[in-house]
């Protein structure tokens, strides 16, 4: 495997990984928002709290590690998107930053605070969305260069249904996501009007998600056929996720087995999110930024990777502390354990 | 869309200033609390104190608010440099991307043991055990210190790289980790940062006994934190003089704007305060003969580089003169302050608990963040017109894109948003929850759990 490769893969891995951890996060924070709309809070928010508090600082570093890591692999994806960025950019920190110290603010400080509860639920949800348009963007087709600077056509960006499309994705992931680990995690608190609403919530929205799935590949046919051609050839991989998706929905309808449906529903989106991973290589910004054109020097790529396996020699152990402790203790997760 | 600043360049100055000086001072109380709470834990379990038990329970309270707001300003400014300057971060990222990559995995690991100290307290029957998971939380704050000045350190010591014909070779990133300007840079943050939570936490402590809280709680605070501000105040202005004697070998032209020190020349006096006028001579300050050679080079008849060696384009503002001025001065002031407290109370003078010194105390919180604001800015400023010394000007990096104007105001109310935000949050906090009545539950709960 070249350095190239190795880079990239560990990079989309910590992307997958925070759009997992970050879906439960972002769609919980809405659920609870919601909950407190239409009344149905005490059914939702203490499972909401437990699981969120402790873990929700660990999902943000799974962002910024994307980031700081594709500067440092791709130094040129800096020039290219930092450019270009600037707004949607802008726009998602400013969304992030309300959602992570609002809720924080409502979490340690002022607990039960409606307004406060509200502002970060929705700003949750908005965040997805504006990052999500940067896939939309690395399709090609919205950024031009001019005099040697990329310049990006918002109003193109703007009207383009691909975008939209992948808006609309990435809110339903969220929330189906979300709703499904919350079915498993209040299952597993034994708190069953929780459980029957999440269930509830995670078959509503198992529908769209796959519809606005289906909706971007069509779109990709005309938008940028050569990475569609990509995607055909990897059609084994978006049908084993369609397969998977099926068997998590089955067994939510059914309602037995929420654990393996989480398990399930992770298998779907890994095998999803790296077939359009792979289908997108070599390209980082079609047309304009490969990831060999992009790569850094070897002495740097080199010095990441092991600085990286370090890294994961300390972290591994810690995380498996934290899940044991908040995610996987059944007195924590049922109440039961002091604070 | 040149909404406020005609320029992108000069907006993208200001929007990293403003983002940077917000940062800050959630930074610095990240770097420097969890040593604090460390203290109080250390401390409670040693001579079997619940009050220092409780007083790290309700400071990691505070904390977690501040390292939320820490963790996302963070995220702004981590993301925002590329978004800012995309041609320095794509020079950079070759070379300088690996102690950034570092921080990341010093945050992790700091914020994964911060969620389990916060979350078990009472999970576990031996407190030493529970005290364990604060060493991972304080060496994680302090690593992520100690990497992101770093980073800072190599804009203004550059090494490890070749440019030839713009092109980067011969890419050694260690090398360009142990710069010239880092040890002192790291280590001058990292004693600040000690210090100025200290001064923090002694100025809330003072406030409550002002305001009539007698309590014993407060005392063995104050106390507590005014001791270490002693220490760390020394440790500060002692780094700070390293500090001095490595601009003035290795960024002269940086120390000589400090200074207005326009003429090279030997037995050179320091100058405080004052003001220029248009043909820069300097009015109304306080000459302190020598010192400046001693601050340079140790010495009061070395020669100081002036001025008159850098073209006229390399000269940074002459405004940082101020803002060292205000750093050095704060410095002074609070290691006489905190050395005055320690000596009364040895002494038994009484107007250490008096309500004016304590008035004073409080001030001296603030004043400690504004010293560490106005240090980063005599640095960053100081560093201009280069974003990498020698190597590549703000110019050349900055983004071109016309809307920073616009995304400055946006952050701007954003920032306010988030500051006003936390004080609401954090008086909120403890105001329902003031110290005599915690002591009460916590009193219960023990008897509760001996029944
Ligand atoms: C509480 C804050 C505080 C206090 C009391 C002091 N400093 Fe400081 N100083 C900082 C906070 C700071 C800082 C924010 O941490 C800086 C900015 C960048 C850096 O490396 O540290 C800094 C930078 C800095 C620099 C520039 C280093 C560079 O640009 O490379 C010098 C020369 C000094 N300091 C010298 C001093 C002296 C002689 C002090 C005497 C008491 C002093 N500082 C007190
Ligand atoms: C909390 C610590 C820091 C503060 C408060 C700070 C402050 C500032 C300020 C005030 C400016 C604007 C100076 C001017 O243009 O007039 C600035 C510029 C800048 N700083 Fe720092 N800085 C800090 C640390 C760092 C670090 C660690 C880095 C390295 C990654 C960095 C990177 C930059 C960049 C890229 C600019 C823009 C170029 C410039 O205007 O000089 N800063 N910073
Ligand atoms: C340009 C300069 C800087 C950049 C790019 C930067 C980047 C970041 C980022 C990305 C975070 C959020 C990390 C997370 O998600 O957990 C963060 C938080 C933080 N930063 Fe900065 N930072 C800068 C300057 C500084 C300086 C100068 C210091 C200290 C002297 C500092 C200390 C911290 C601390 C203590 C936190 C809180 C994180 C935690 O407690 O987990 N940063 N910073």
């Amino acid at each position: 495997m070249s350095l190239e490769i190795i880079g990239i893969s560990v990079l989309w891995t910590f992307l997958f990984g925070y759009v997992l951890l970050g879906a439960i996060d972002f769609g919980a924070g809405f659920f609870n928002a919601y909950g407190i709309i239409t009344g149905k809070q005490h059914i939702l928010s203490k499972i909401i709290q437990r699981y969120l508090s402790p873990v929700w600082e660990v999902t943000n570093v799974f962002f910024v590690f994307f980031f700081v890591g594709i500067v440092g692999f791709f130094p040129k994806s800096a020039f290219y998107f930092g450019t270009i960025l600037l707004v949607p950019g802008s726009f998602a920190l400013i969304l992030m930053t309300i959602r992570g110290s609002y809720y924080a603010f409502e979490t340690y400080g002022a607990r039960g605070h409606k307004g406060y509860a509200f502002m970060y639920g929705i700003a949750g949800l908005l965040v997805p969305a504006a990052l999500s348009v940067v896939l939309a963007i690395s399709e090609g087709g919205f950024v031009s260069i001019i005099d040697g600077k990329p310049v990006m056509d918002y109003w193109a960006l703007f009207t383009s249904p691909l975008s939209w499309s992948i808006v609309v994705l990435a809110l339903a992931a969220v929330l189906y996501i979300s709703a499904v680990f919350l079915t498993w995690y209040a299952d597993k608190a034994g708190d069953t009007a929780a459980t029957d609403l999440m269930r509830k919530y995670a078959l509503a929205w198992s529908l769209p998600l796959i519809i606005a799935a289906g909706g971007i590949i069509y779109e990709l046919s005309f938008h940028n056929p050569e990475h569609f051609e990509r995607i055909l050839d990897l059609w084994w991989m978006f049908a084993i996720s369609a397969v998977l998706w099926i068997a998590t929905v089955w067994l939510l309808w059914n309602q037995n087995k929420y654990g393996t449906a989480v398990w399930l529903l992770i298998g779907q989106f890994a095998f999803a999110f790296y077939a359009y991973g792979i289908s997108h290589y070599p390209y980082l910004l079609y047309p304009h930024l490969t990831i060999y054109e992009g790569f850094t020097n070897e002495a740097m790529a080199i010095s990441l990777i092991v600085v990286f396996i370090l890294g994961l020699l300390l972290l591994v152990p810690s995380i498996y502390l934290l899940l044991k402790l908040f995610l996987f203790d059944r007195d924590y997760v049922a109440g039961n354990k002091k604070e | 869309m040149n909404l406020l600043f005609e320029d992108p360049v000069f907006a993208s100055r200001m929007l990293t200033l403003l983002t940077l000086s917000v940062h800050a001072i959630y930074a610095t109380i990240g770097v420097g609390f969890p040593l604090f709470i460390m203290i109080a834990h250390w401390l409670g379990i040693k001579k079997n104190d619940d009050h220092y038990i409780l007083m790290a329970r309700r400071w990691t309270r505070g904390y977690l608010v501040t390292v939320a707001v820490g963790v996302v300003t963070g995220t702004i400014i981590g993301l925002q440099l590329s978004l800012l300057w995309p041609n320095f971060m794509e020079l950079a990222g070759n070379i300088i991307a690996l102690p950034l990559f570092m921080e990341v995995f010093a945050f992790f690991f700091e914020a994964i043991f911060l969620g389990i100290y916060y979350y078990t307290w009472d999970r576990f029957d031996d407190q030493r055990k529970h005290f364990l998971l604060l060493i991972p939380v304080a060496l994680g704050a302090g690593a992520s210190a100690l990497f992101i000045t770093i980073v800072n350190s190599f804009m203004n010591t550059p090494q490890g790289f070749n440019l030839i014909n713009g092109q980067l070779t011969d890419a050694n990133p260690f090398l360009a980790m142990f710069t010239l300007a880092m040890p002192t840079k790291v280590s001058h943050v990292l004693a600040t940062a000690y210090m100025t939570v200290a001064f923090m936490l002694a100025a809330i402590g003072a406030y409550r006994l002002i305001k009539g809280s007698n309590h014993v709680y407060h005392k063995k605070a104050l106390h507590m934190t005014m001791k270490a501000g002693l220490i760390f105040s020394v440790a500060a202005a002692l780094i700070g003089d390293f500090s001095g004697k490595y601009l003035a070998v290795y960024q002269p032209e940086k120390l000589a704007a400090a200074e207005w020190h326009f003429k090279t020349e030997e037995g050179a006096p320091l100058v405080l305060y004052g003001v220029l006028d248009e043909n820069e001579n300097v009015k109304y300050a306080i000459e302190i003969p020598f010192a400046l050679s001693i601050l340079a080079h140790g010495n009061p008849t070395s020669e100081v580089i002036g001025l008159d060696q850098f073209p006229e384009e390399e000269i940074p503002p002459l405004m940082v003169h101020y803002f060292f001025d205000i750093m050095v001065t704060i410095g002074v002031f609070m290691l006489v302050l905190s050395l005055t407290y320690w000596i009364g109370t040895k002494r038994g003078w009484s107007f250490v608990s008096a309500n004016w010194f304590r008035w004073i105390i409080v001030l001296g919180g603030p004043l400690s963040f504004l010293a560490i604001e106005a240090g980063w800015w005599m640095t960053e400023v100081g560093r201009q017109p280069w974003i990498l010394r020698g190597i590549m000007t703000v110019d050349q990096a900055a983004t071109t894109s016309d809307y920073v104007g616009v995304m400055f105001i946006l952050f701007a109310l954003l920032y306010l948003i988030l500051v006003i935000g936390t004080a609401v949050v954090l008086r909120r906090m403890f105001h329902k929850n003031p110290i005599e009545s915690e002591i009460e539950r916590y009193k219960e709960k023990q008897a509760g759990e001996v029944k």
